[in-house]
């Protein structure tokens, strides 16, 4: 993170909120951030974010936050230009770090997809594939979920005000499960859960309720997709087509779990 | 055993519903009461209001992966073993505040939480656990630094251990000579017994504590033949050990650390950590700084990480143990092996923790085994 500046500083720092192919629910998670939303707005100038002002200050941008996937020929040239106005550059969400759920069509013919949904396809300029922004240009930093965290959010944005390294965690969800103390669902329900192989961040909200975890924050550091789908198979008795499906979720086109699905076709 | 009068008097007899009386006492002197309770499909550790509380006629069956709870006649309030909780997460709390700092005119003012802990009382702490406690009094409070908040912790706690009747599926405290009978160290001690209609407790002080304790439960003198039968009941436990770790196994991993068998078992481990987590002894911690927004308060907080996570071996420079191999070899060399020569003991109680929460069932006394089979093999 560049040296931050406090609200006592001069100069504020500039933020902007930029939205490619995805739902908003990330971006929500800024104003979901009620309590805190106020210290928020005092201390960054927000220079861009349409779904909460119209008022656009020109660039450059101190930090961009970027959700949603590169899916149109249109995006993949506008991340271009975000890139260039912004000195730090921060994708959100599963669209904007892994493709998204609409990355699901990379493992089909696209034209298909379009003739079945839309009632005039010729309309439709889509991308074969939808791409996460680390494909198109660099990225300083990257907070995963579908959608984020909203404590994550915060946690960035008061590292940056305070000049401070963010306290991210890259681990996998275990960790989480067993400090909060919840029981097992793999082995105490034989669940098949994505935790062991998938990063935290969201406070463990499946296990948490009993259910297994979605791989919403997609692979951990280093995940053993293999050996977690062999005892899934093996032990579990999921079969491979269940296997498939389970690793082709809303992070399905993340590397390990992509991979690891395709073994599974 | 619990044969003779010792210090704190001769063994008792108490009929099962003593048990109930026992928690009503602990909680009328001031004590939090924790003890193992059903949820979610396991007995875990949490506050306890009465006997009723208790997993009474509930087994629990363990193997490398796989825990099942069910339900069986011959199941008084203790024959389940220990579950995915330990008795680190009340000593050692998974997140620690450390300190506060608060921004003050040219400075800062550090103030240190609380250091008086709440009162609790640990009701069926197991042979293999209340050697877990004493390993962790080591590591926190034996040598030279001391962890205040552990200690503190530590000295409001009181134990009522229980001893096993019966060994689950995973444990193996007998080759690790640490239970299924309680050592020293306890306040109180159970034996329950379970024949026909008769349910019944003999119980033992190992402190004024617990002496006094007794005194106020209604019971009777035990006699030799109860204090027998209850020796034999334990026997038996240490005879049904699922597991068995190797003899000779701190030298055997010392002597082989460039095994071929890393490689297989690394090829196994997803580097979820979860051994580490359920493991009693496993200490390991991550401490972070926090700020409010504004940056006018910051706080210092310590919470559970383990050796399995690269994060965890950030040093400058970049983590070190980076391969699945190097990773699994820090945890079972450093549990049996290497805490020897940093703490006097083997770091591993045999609880079987580590096995049955595995979510691929990696067990560490077959991971030895395999090791023992086939000595001297280096990586080729
Ligand atoms: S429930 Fe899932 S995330 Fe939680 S410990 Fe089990 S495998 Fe890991
Ligand atoms: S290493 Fe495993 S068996 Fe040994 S004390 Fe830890 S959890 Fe229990
Ligand atoms: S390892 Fe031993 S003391 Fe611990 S629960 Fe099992 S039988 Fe009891
Ligand atoms: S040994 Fe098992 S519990 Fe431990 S990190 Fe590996 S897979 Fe996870």
């Amino acid at each position: 993170m560049a040296k931050g500046k406090t609200n006592s500083g001069p100069r504020k720092p500039k933020l902007a909120v930029w939205k490619f192919s995805s739902c908003d629910g990330c971006q929500l998670s800024l104003l979901d951030c009620e309590d805190e939303l106020l210290t928020v707005a005092d201390s960054v100038d927000i220079a861009y974010f349409l779904e909460a002002t119209r008022a656009e200050l020109p660039g450059p941008y101190d930090v961009s936050l970027v959700e949603g996937s590169i899916s149109t020929p249109h995006d993949a040239e506008r991340i271009h230009k975000v890139r260039r106005q912004s000195k730090l550059l921060v994708t959100i969400g599963a669209c904007a770090t892994s493709g998204g759920i609409q990355a699901l069509r990379n493992f089909k013919d696209l034209d298909p997809f379009i003739n079945a949904v839309y009632a005039h396809p010729e309309y439709i300029d889509s991308l074969a594939k939808s791409t996460p922004i680390q494909d198109h240009v660099k990225v300083d930093f990257e907070l995963r979920g579908c959608p984020i965290d909203k404590g994550q959010l915060l946690e960035v944005i008061n590292a940056l005000l305070n000049g401070r390294k963010p306290n991210i965690a890259t681990h996998g969800q275990c960790i989480d499960c067993k400090r909060q103390g919840n029981v097992c669902v793999m082995v105490a329900h034989g669940q098949p859960c994505l935790g062991p192989v998938t990063q935290v961040g969201c406070g463990t909200l499946c296990p948490g309720c009993q259910r297994a975890c979605y791989g919403c924050f997609g692979p951990t550091e280093t995940p053993n997709t293999a050996s977690l789908a062999r005892w899934l198979g093996d032990r579990q008795g999921h079969g491979k087509r269940e296997v498939k499906h389970l690793f082709r979720g809303f992070t399905g086109y993340a590397d390990a779990f992509r991979k690891e699905s395709e073994i599974h076709e | 055993m619990t044969g003779e009068a010792g210090a704190f008097g001769a063994p008792r007899v108490l009929a099962a519903k003593a048990l109930d009386q026992l928690i009503t006492l602990l909680a009328q002197d001031g004590y939090e009461v924790i003890g193992p309770t059903e949820r979610d499909g396991a007995v875990v550790y949490d506050t306890v209001d009465g006997a009723a509380d208790l997993p009474l006629g509930r087994l629990d069956e363990q193997e490398g992966g796989s825990y099942r709870l069910k339900s069986s006649r011959k199941a008084g309030y203790f024959h389940h073993v220990v579950g995915p909780h330990n008795w680190k997460r009340f000593l050692y709390p998974p997140h620690q505040v450390l300190f506060t700092a608060a921004r003050r005119r040219g400075g800062f003012s550090i103030t240190v939480p609380d250091a008086a802990p709440p009162k609790r009382a640990f009701v069926g702490v197991r042979a293999c656990d209340l050697a877990a406690i004493q390993k962790q009094d080591t590591v926190f409070t034996g040598r030279d630094y001391k962890d205040p908040g552990y200690a503190a912790r530590r000295a409001a706690a009181l134990v009522v251990a229980v001893n096993c009747t019966r060994a689950g599926g995973t444990c193996f405290c007998a080759s690790m000579g640490t239970g299924p009978q309680v050592g020293p160290g306890y306040d109180l001690v159970l034996t329950e017994r379970l024949t026909g209609d008769r349910h019944e407790f003999l119980a033992q002080a190992g402190s004024q504590a617990g002496a006094d304790l007794l005194d106020k439960l209604k019971g009777r003198a035990a006699k030799d033949d109860d204090v027998k039968a209850a020796e034999a009941a334990v026997t038996k436990a240490s005879r049904s050990m699922g597991r068995t770790m190797v003899d000779g196994v701190e030298t055997l991993l010392k002597e082989n650390l460039e095994h071929p068998r890393w490689d297989e078992v690394a090829r196994r481990c997803l580097y979820c950590a979860n051994c580490t987590m359920v493991c009693p002894t496993c200490f390991c911690s991550n401490t972070q700084d926090e700020t409010s927004l504004d940056g006018n308060e910051a706080q210092r907080v310590r919470t559970w990480n383990s050796c399995f996570s690269i994060e965890f071996s950030y040093i400058h420079g970049g983590a070190i143990r980076r391969e699945g191999r190097s990773r699994y070899r820090q945890w079972i060399t450093h549990k049996l092996a290497h805490w020897h020569d940093q703490f006097g003991s083997s770091g591993c109680t045999g609880c079987g923790r580590c096995i049955t929460w595995c979510p691929v069932g990696i067990d560490i006394t077959e991971e030895a085994r395999a090791i023992a089979a086939d000595k001297g093999r280096t990586k080729t």
